[in-house]
């Protein structure tokens, strides 16, 4: 045995030709990309993750805040009876503040444009607030109202890309009449500065259409948006039109703000933007947390859009999904572990279980549309027949982890109970399911994570509902966190992605909290025997 | 009304058991030796006949009322709804039910507003008479054991017939949904089959019963055989599940080889997480991620290499639906692997082959069998999955098997068919009856393949 220690690297190699060394390498290669290839696909794994998760988070943070602009409010007697708050003219209380705030504002489409800048919730929501006694009755009252969805976007920069502010060295000569501007400049920078916004050159004029970016010259207390700029000799001369008469941010400096999304790619003209600025410069518009996302029921309109409808509406279904998958579970997993004799019946309840637990969710929908809803005529997208359904469809989940808990209780538990007198009936209850109890509410707890996280049955069962009004009771209409987010990622509206987004991330929250009290229970109470 | 029998019942249960007991207690002489069961026992026999009978009475009669009240306003409205046609007589009974007992009442009427007082004037009638019942009952169970109780009954018995036979009736739930799950799709889709022919449900191409009544020259309520052909569903499901098996299969098996073989502690303890937090984001998110960006990523893709990608294609759909398997893949594969003797694994070790030449020539064939079953439930997981092609996949159906084109899916149809205003009559809801008993077939028989060949193979080595 010891005559045969390698002296020498090389000389005793087992290998010893170049052909048996090239294939060891070629071996040792495989090896190499066959670890790489396992390594990969668990980092791809991971990589997918991380890109869903950030991707719904970066969308998801705008929506949990939110723009709010302050108007002075006439709330004085005359248009306020505040014996009859339903018949109050609210909107126009609303439209008329935000009409004043830009007197120089006129023709019929500009003023319902601008109108439009507020949320059309918001007279809504005044009523409430002075039935509430949260805003007194008076003759000028700041109130902070929601601005719309695109005005709030557009202020949380989700709506336009921002490009450069170029200040100019020399104020251009202005001449107004009509809404229109005539400008010279004395020299040729407005020129650059068009044709790199992707302006059209026609016979030596560069248009400003609306595929190109937006340029408004801020100068003298106006805001102009241009339209043609034409090189002269050393300088420039251009035409516009006057988008603000008294703009409070174009006080300063002459200077031209180049909005680079053009405004036909955006739904936010850039009279809006310019509106918005205003409000903003006047520190009218104020960012706050979102509390009408987090505590109010759906609606039409994005800004007005709430959550807290369907986490009740969750809350209810898995309640009633609790109350019956739970106690149905443990006592079939109990019934089969520890009483069913070893016969046929028990053999086909037993596959029945298992296949139950591979039937796709959308035929339990089925099932409760046909069964339910259609014969015992359940109410239609109540948290009963949501909940029914969940139940159904949780119970092999729960019947399959209590079964595992129970038949990991040892032997030696029940004979030493058997022992000493107690019945079949109280050596289960009395001993083996107090011991199992972590394992079966640890199943239990995945089971109705599942619940939670399930849309399709729900969408069977008239879930979809449009429903304004948070649910009062199990057998209200109601709707579910899921079949929420499925519906407004549905919806048209760009506010609504960051809607669908946070929606996302609060379902998350939820099932990260019932994944993680699953965990405690296991690691606390587990017992290994 | 029932709200408060049923708590009036609850109550009632804790009162029975404790008055049992102290009677169980008297009766025996202030002993428990002298009884034959446990006073707690006797006291639980008293609350279980008390509170037991009236309860599932109130279950029984809250399930079987809704119809009897239902048909009651039929019977009294029969001239109005005899000039109505089904889909309408159905709207009118669920409109009245809404205006009667709070919700979305689709389009009320003076008409409907009497049917929604006889309604109300039913159920209160019917509440009333339950909860005497239920109280008549209730008292009645409570006194009879209340007088059954002496030294010599046998309680204890008595109690653990009654949790046994509430531990059967538990267990046979699994068979009852089952059942009901067969049944209801059997007889709802043979209601479908006498107005289509089976075959043309299952061999035709053209498929868009949204059109079902619309169509030129058509009857009122005649059918048009023709346009149920699933033939395009089938091939569109196949085509989204292929290529999401295609992600799935080789990823899915090389992390669960990986994790078993290769990995360190640390890795796998960072991995396993990172898979399991995968397999419980709920398929909506999925759907939401792949509508709004892995869609638009393959079309800006397909743009840049001048290929045209439909913006609902069943790229994007199948590719997301392959991510959600992976981990799922991932795990049974993993069990099957580890389920293979580590004799095999020292053997071919001991014979000189390097880590990747065993698993490749010794462990992967040993484990085939479990993993081609993993994969078949992986398969007939993919089949059933909903929200994700609902939300990523199309509606309309091409019969195509271009990945890069939308097609549509036996459960984006049976969802659009079944979402919205609906008549439970019309070939067209019909029709997604049909579509889940072809889903719930297919799934079934393929998990049961799985199950049988997983079981066979197990066997082996144990």
């Amino acid at each position: 045995m010891t005559d045969t220690t390698p002296t020498e690297a090389g000389s005793t190699s087992l290998h010893t030709n170049d052909a048996a060394k090239a294939r060891l390498k070629a071996r040792y290669a495989a090896e190499r990309r066959f670890k790489w290839m396992g390594a990969g696909a668990v980092a791809l794994s991971g990589l997918f993750l991380v890109i869903l998760l950030s991707t719904i988070v970066t969308q998801a943070l705008p929506a949990f805040r939110m723009n709010y602009v302050t108007l002075p409010l006439n709330l004085s007697a005359e248009q306020v009876d505040m014996d009859e708050l339903s018949s109050t003219n609210f909107s126009g209380i609303v439209n008329d503040a935000i009409l004043s705030q830009f007197p120089s504002v006129e023709g019929r489409q500009e003023r319902r444009a601008l109108r439009g800048l507020v949320s059309t919730g918001a007279p809504t929501l005044l009523r409430k607030a002075l039935e509430s006694g949260a805003v007194e009755p008076g003759d000028t009252r700041q109130v902070a109202l929601p601005l719309d969805d695109f005005s709030d976007l557009y202020l949380k920069g989700l709506v336009a890309k921002e490009g450069r502010r170029e200040a100019l060295a020399s104020a251009p000569e202005v001449a107004t009449a009509d809404g229109e501007a005539t400008l010279s400049f004395s020299d040729d920078v407005v020129v650059e500065i068009a044709r790199q916004a992707g302006a059209t050159e026609d016979e030596g004029v560069l248009r400003l259409t609306s595929g190109a970016s937006s340029l408004l010259l801020e100068a003298e207390g106006q805001i102009i948006k241009l339209q043609e700029v034409q090189p002269t000799d050393g300088g420039a001369t251009a035409t516009g039109l006057v988008l603000l008469a008294d703009a409070p941010q174009a006080t300063g400096e002459a200077a031209i703000r180049i909005v680079d999304t053009p405004e036909a790619q955006r739904k936010f003209t850039d009279r809006e933007i310019v509106w918005v600025d205003a409000l903003k410069a006047q520190g009218l518009t104020e960012n706050r947390w979102n509390e009408i996302f987090l505590f109010s029921g759906a609606s039409r309109e994005p800004e007005m859009a709430g959550i807290w409808g369907a986490v009740v509406g969750s809350a209810l279904t898995m309640l009633v999904t609790l109350a019956l998958a739970f106690p149905i579970g443990v006592a079939a997993a109990i019934y089969l572990e520890e009483f069913a004799p070893k016969n046929r019946l028990t053999a086909i309840i037993e596959v029945n279980i298992n296949n139950l637990a591979a039937v796709p969710s959308i035929v339990f929908g089925l099932l409760g549309l046909a069964v339910f809803i259609n014969w015992f005529s359940f109410p239609r997208s109540a948290p009963v027949a949501g909940g029914f359904v969940l139940a159904l469809m949780t119970l092999p989940t729960i019947i399959i982890a209590s079964r595992a808990a129970l038949r990991a209780v040892p032997p030696s538990i029940r004979e030493a109970a058997l022992g000493i007198g107690a019945s079949k009936v109280q050596t289960v209850f009395h001993h083996v399911l107090p011991l199992a109890m972590p394992g079966i509410l640890t199943g239990t707890i995945i089971g109705m994570a599942q619940a939670l996280g399930e849309t399709a049955p729900l969408l069977m069962i008239g879930m979809v509902a449009f429903i304004v009004d948070v649910p009062g009771g199990f057998t209200s209409p109601a709707t579910v966190l899921p079949v929420q987010i499925f519906m407004w990622a549905d919806f048209p509206e760009p506010a609504f992605q960051q809607k669908t987004s946070a929606a996302i991330l609060i379902l998350l929250g939820f099932l990260v909290l019932m994944n993680a009290i699953a965990v405690i229970l296991r690691k606390r109470f587990e017992r290994r025997w | 009304m029932i709200t408060y029998v049923v708590i009036a019942l609850i109550v009632l249960f804790f009162a029975a058991f404790y008055t049992g007991r102290s009677r169980a207690m008297t009766v025996g002489g202030g002993r428990a030796a002298n009884l034959h069961s446990l006073p707690s026992q006797h006291g639980l026999f008293v609350a279980l006949m008390a509170a037991g009978p009236a309860l599932l009475l109130l279950f029984a009669w809250s399930l079987a009322t809704p119809s009897i009240e239902a048909s009651i306003v039929e019977s009294r409205f029969a001239d109005h709804l005899a000039t109505l046609n089904l889909p309408e007589k159905q709207a009118f009974i669920r409109d009245a039910r809404a205006t009667a007992f709070g919700g979305i009442a689709g389009f009320p009427n003076e008409m409907k507003d009497a049917a929604a007082e006889v309604f109300k004037s039913a159920h209160a009638t019917s509440q009333w008479v339950a909860a005497v019942l239920a109280l008549a009952l209730a008292a009645a169970g409570f006194f009879l054991a209340h007088r059954l109780i002496s030294p010599r009954f046998r309680a204890r018995h008595k109690v653990e017939r009654i949790v046994r036979v509430f531990l059967i009736l538990a267990s046979v739930v699994a068979i009852l949904t089952t059942l009901g799950i067969v049944l209801s799709l059997i007889f709802e889709s043979l209601r479908f089959f006498q107005q289509v022919p089976i075959y043309k449900f299952l061999f035709g191409t053209h498929w868009s019963p949204q059109s079902a009544f619309t169509g030129a020259g058509q009857e009122a309520g005649a059918v048009n055989e023709d346009i149920f052909g699933a033939i395009p569903l089938f091939v569109g499901t196949l085509l989204i599940t292929l290529i999401a098996m295609i992600v799935a299969a080789p990823v899915g098996l090389m992390s669960a080889i990986y994790l078993s073989d290769y990995a360190s502690k640390r890795v796998r303890s960072i991995a396993k997480p990172v898979l399991e937090i995968l397999a419980g984001i709920p398929t909506v998110v999925y759907g939401f991620f792949a509508a709004l960006t892995v869609a638009p990523f393959f079309r800006r893709m397909g743009e840049g290499v001048g290929l045209d990608v439909a913006s609902e294609s069943a790229l994007a759909a199948g590719v997301v639906m392959g991510i959600m398997i992976i981990p799922f893949v991932s795990s049974l594969s993993d069990d099957v692997i580890n389920a293979v003797p580590q004799s095999l694994r020292d053997g071919s070790a001991g014979l000189g082959a390097t880590k990747s030449e065993t698993i490749r020539k010794v462990v992967l064939p040993a484990a085939l069998p479990g993993i081609v079953s993993a994969m078949l439930l992986a398969v007939s997981r993919a089949i059933g999955e909903t929200m994700i092609v609902v939300m990523a996949a199309g509606l309309a159906a091409n019969l195509t098997a271009n990945p890069l084109e939308a097609v549509t899916t036996v459960t984006v149809q049976i969802v659009t068919l079944l979402v919205g205003d609906q008549e439970f009559d019309s070939a067209k809801t019909l029709a997604a009856f049909a579509l889940g008993l072809m889903l719930f077939c297919v799934t079934l028989v393929l998990n049961i393949i799985a199950l049988r060949v997983v079981k066979k193979y197990r066997e082996q080595y144990d």
